[in-house]
């Protein structure tokens, strides 16, 4: 049994808490009505910010942060709905709007939504559950403790009584709301860890309007942006008189985004752009090609050849950071009886969200309305405000679902524009990219380089360990991450590489290109040495377990060899089969553990086909095990497709890859035939699982293609620059 | 602008727009359908399915004049089922297959139009016929067992 506090310290009743307490926990808010005679019976009443109780019976859960396909919109409802004792069919669930009076952290990043709400959400569920039960108590006089809940009622077992949460809601809201809650034990849970589906999965099949670019009002108008067609350009000059011509099109206009203070959300190369603004987004799609834009070279004009160059040459530059050294490791590589090394490469990649980026904004004299689809809506109403001169109280951010956001969404500068073209026109309007806008304005995952060397002794010992990263513009290394701690003499070193190309987060950061990286070598290390790649990382794990090296080692090395034991029972690794190639990776990112196997075969004309994934995962508390399976899935495929086919290349500057036809997903029929994923049970506060998924597997793939073709992948993506020809024959 | 009559969904509307306009634009734009998805606008991810007599056809490339008229019978995600009780909606819903769930109107629609052509398909033919959707979540997995057990319900 778990006590938390309340963070709500004084003895206060609901009805009159809604004036004060802004920026606690629970901020509890009393429906206006109740003291007004003559309007009708209240509905429904708000227990806190997340809990409304309606009379029918029915419970609304809202859900705080923005949903991008990680699936927060069911499973952080869900953890309230467990403390709060109702049955899930009773819970419908409502996407909260941006309010930091109420919420905290409304975010959808970093797969920490549900790691940072776990207590706050429980706190939720069990506070209002306490007010339920202290107003049974009270009205039928019985000590609180004599009473249980189950699914919406308030029982007293040995009188057979039994009242249903909204029946003491008029009672409920006049209990002052207590300084400690109890929370349940979570051998007692009856929703969390079930496989419940997804809140919107009707919505979706029979396609409700539910995300940003189904969102209209009436008297809006579409608006859609030029941009530089290059990195390192900028706009010199536009003839619109054509376009403005064009049926339907109302104005052509530029805007300009830039912020005095710009926050790291407001990452952006172009800030001045044409827009185009119309009735329909098909004429405005056409008026856009008949606008007449010169553009003016400001920057360098990037090419991925170049890229490439610079990424392997930055590291004879002697601007390395060192960020961790352990021991010697220049002595252990000159006493080495072995040294491997390896170097490792991946593209830029884009976003490629489904839905394109777009936004929704109604800005007046000295208010403003903003609806879309943001990963970061607080950050935005900040940086709106700033463009705007409108006070931060005086704007409204409503979420709406996102057709996916894997970071792109975290980087606002689309409701900025749509903000400001709404200023400019005095109208409410609607934004759309083209699919060719998104893709050639991005915030991409940035171009890495990472050069390994592992030093063996005489005996197949790993003495020495040495990693070098670059990348545009950032090095992927995490410095204290395994395998440092587990060798004696360990050297990590960041090189950066500047450039006009704007770059962000891309679902698991760095992790993204660093696993994968990683695990090849780990690979290739435990061949040089003679052991079974399992074997050879869990000994590497007995030592961090044992004696490790360092002391700021971000992984607990029992759970990280957790799911690697798991992964090799589940698999029956060792068990060789004919034509079955199999490669093993194991990762550690977002607080959560993941180990994967893959399968490969070939087919008639000796391409690899992936035939299966084992995936074991460590996430702690699994909250939706339906939700949890799902996002491990589709990070496999997701990882696979962008380590396997995807890139954007740039050539003077310019996006090579502007839409499906030459950017290349994942398809169905490259995907893996059959996924199993097993969890470990423990009773840890859950951890991130949107992105922890995807990292290994890129690891695991180019493992297998080693047992498949004696060939190492070193350059993503393989299948294009590694598998010139078919290697499979 | 030409005014067109279109079949959709068991109803006919009338548009006026360019001739060159796609359906997908006339259904979002001037019909609030806006479950049929803008994805990439020339063909290659599926997000913009629809059926034109019952074949699966993306309607970002379709323009308007090629489907006016009586004999273009249109059905969109919309149009679909009365009650979300097409098999393979109920597939859908039983495996819980959407993450983000924007390419999904897409995939059932093309998935419906395939066990109507083909009503009991292998694994390499519904992959086949899938591999026009695309899915960045990366559901495809559960798009193919939704899709054999849709097989199995009608």
């Amino acid at each position: 049994m778990a006590f938390i506090k309340t963070k709500y310290n004084r003895r206060s009743f609901l009805k009159v808490s809604a004036a004060g307490g802004a920026g606690l926990m629970l901020q509890f808010s009393w429906l206006r009505g109740m003291a007004q005679d003559n309007k009708p019976a209240e509905e429904a009443f708000d227990l806190n910010a997340y809990i409304r109780v309606n009379t029918d019976g029915t419970v609304t859960i809202f859900s705080p942060n923005p949903e991008i396909g990680q699936n927060v919109k069911t499973s952080m409802p869900l953890i309230v709905a467990e403390e709060l004792d109702v049955a899930w069919d009773q819970v419908s669930v409502e996407q909260a709007p941006l309010n930091t009076d109420k919420y905290q952290g409304q975010i959808a990043g970093g797969s920490q939504s549900i790691r940072r709400s776990w207590d706050g959400l429980r706190m939720a569920g069990a506070s209002a559950r306490h007010l339920f039960l202290a107003a049974a108590a009270k009205k039928w006089d019985i000590p609180i403790e004599d009473l249980i809940t189950e699914d919406g009622q308030v029982k007293h077992l040995p009188t057979n009584q039994f009242v249903a949460y909204p029946d003491l809601i008029q009672d409920a809201v006049m209990i002052p709301v207590p300084e400690e809650v109890k929370l349940k034990d979570p051998a007692d849970f009856k929703l969390i860890g079930t496989a419940v589906k997804n809140v919107d999965g009707m919505g979706i099949a029979t396609g409700k309007p539910l995300f940003g670019l189904d969102y209209m009002r009436d008297g809006a108008l579409i608006a859609m942006p030029i941009h530089p067609p290059a990195f390192g350009q900028k706009l010199k000059s536009f003839d619109a008189t054509a376009a403005k011509a064009m049926p339907g099109i109302h104005d052509v206009f530029t805007i300009n985004t830039t912020l005095e203070k710009p926050q790291w959300s407001d990452v952006n190369a172009f800030n001045e752009l044409v827009v185009v603004v119309g009735d329909s987004t098909w004429q405005v799609m056409q008026a856009k090609k008949a606008v007449e834009v010169s553009w003016e070279t400001v920057e360098e004009l990037e090419d991925t050849a170049a890229h490439r160059e610079k990424l392997e040459k930055v590291f004879s530059s002697g601007k390395g950071e060192v960020k961790r050294k352990d021991g010697d490791p220049d002595d252990a590589f000159a006493k080495a009886d072995k040294i491997v090394e390896a170097s490792y490469y991946g593209s830029f990649l884009a976003h490629n969200t489904m839905e394109p980026m777009n936004f929704f904004a109604d800005v007046q004299a000295d208010k403003a309305d903003l609806v879309g689809p943001i990963q970061t809506p607080e950050s935005l109403r900040k940086s709106a405000s700033a463009l705007l001169n409108i006070p931060e109280e005086n704007i409204n951010v409503d979420m709406t679902r996102m057709g996916g956001g894997f970071g792109r969404r975290l980087y606002g500068n689309f409701g900025l524009e749509a903000a400001a073209i709404s200023q400019k026109i005095g109208k409410p309007v609607k934004l759309v990219y083209s699919r060719e806008d998104d893709m050639t304005q991005g915030t991409y995952r940035p171009s890495y380089m990472l050069k390994y060397r592992a030093a063996l002794d005489a005996d197949k010992n790993l003495i020495g360990f040495e990693v070098l990263g670059s990348g545009i513009p950032e090095s992927p290394i995490f410095e204290n991450r395994y395998p440092a701690g587990t060798v004696s003499n360990y050297k990590a070193e960041n090189f950066g590489v500047e450039t006009a190309i704007s770059t962000g987060a891309w679902r698991a950061p760095r992790s993204n290109f660093t696993a994968g990286a990683e695990q090849s070598f780990l690979d290739e290390v435990a061949e040089a040495a003679g052991k079974d790649p399992i074997e050879f990382r869990l000994e590497l794990f007995d030592k961090a377990i044992s004696n490790p090296v360092g002391e700021r080692n971000d992984y607990d090395p029992e759970r990280y060899a957790g799911v690697l034991k798991l992964v090799k029972e589940k698999s029956n690794w060792g068990v060789e089969l004919d034509g079955v190639y199999r490669g093993v990776s194991a990762y550690y990112c977002h607080n959560s553990y993941v180990a994967q196997v893959i399968d490969l075969v070939k087919d008639e004309d000796g391409n690899p086909v992936i035939k299966k994934v084992w995936a074991a995962v460590d996430c702690g508390i699994v909250v939706n095990k339906e939700g949890a399976l799902n996002q491990i899935e589709g990070g496999i495929v997701d990882g696979l497709g962008h380590a396997l086919y995807s890139q954007l290349t740039f050539e003077k500057g310019k996006p090579m890859q502007q839409n499906f036809n030459r950017y290349r997903l994942i398809k169905n029929n490259e995907a893996p035939a059959e996924i199993e994923v097993f969890f470990v049970e423990n009773g840890i506060a859950p951890t991130g699982l949107g992105e922890p998924g995807l990292p290994p597997i890129a690891g695991a793939f180019a493992n297998a293609m080693y047992k498949a073709t004696g060939k190492r992948y070193y350059r993503q993506p393989y299948m294009i620059l590694d598998q010139q020809e078919k290697v499979l024959g | 602008m030409p005014q067109y009559t279109l079949t959709i969904n068991n109803q006919e509307h009338q548009v006026d727009v360019a001739a060159d306009t796609p359906i997908l634009w006339v259904l979002r734009d001037h019909l609030k359908l806006v479950g049929t998805k803008y994805g990439c606008g020339i063909g290659q991810c599926g997000a913009c399915t629809i059926h034109v007599n019952g074949s699966a056809v993306r309607s970002c490339s379709l323009p308007v004049s090629a489907v006016a008229g009586g004999s273009m019978q249109l059905t969109t995600i919309e149009g679909l089922s009365e009650n979300a009780d097409h098999p393979v909606q109920q597939a859908w819903l039983e495996v819980d297959v959407p993450q983000c769930g924007y390419c999904q109107a897409g995939q059932i629609m093309s998935a419906a139009a395939l066990l109507k052509s083909n009503p009991n398909p292998n694994e390499e033919e519904i992959k086949t016929a899938m591999s026009g959707n695309l899915c960045r979540c990366g559901t495809y997995t559960r798009i193919n067992k939704a899709i054999a057990l849709a097989a199995q319900k009608q």
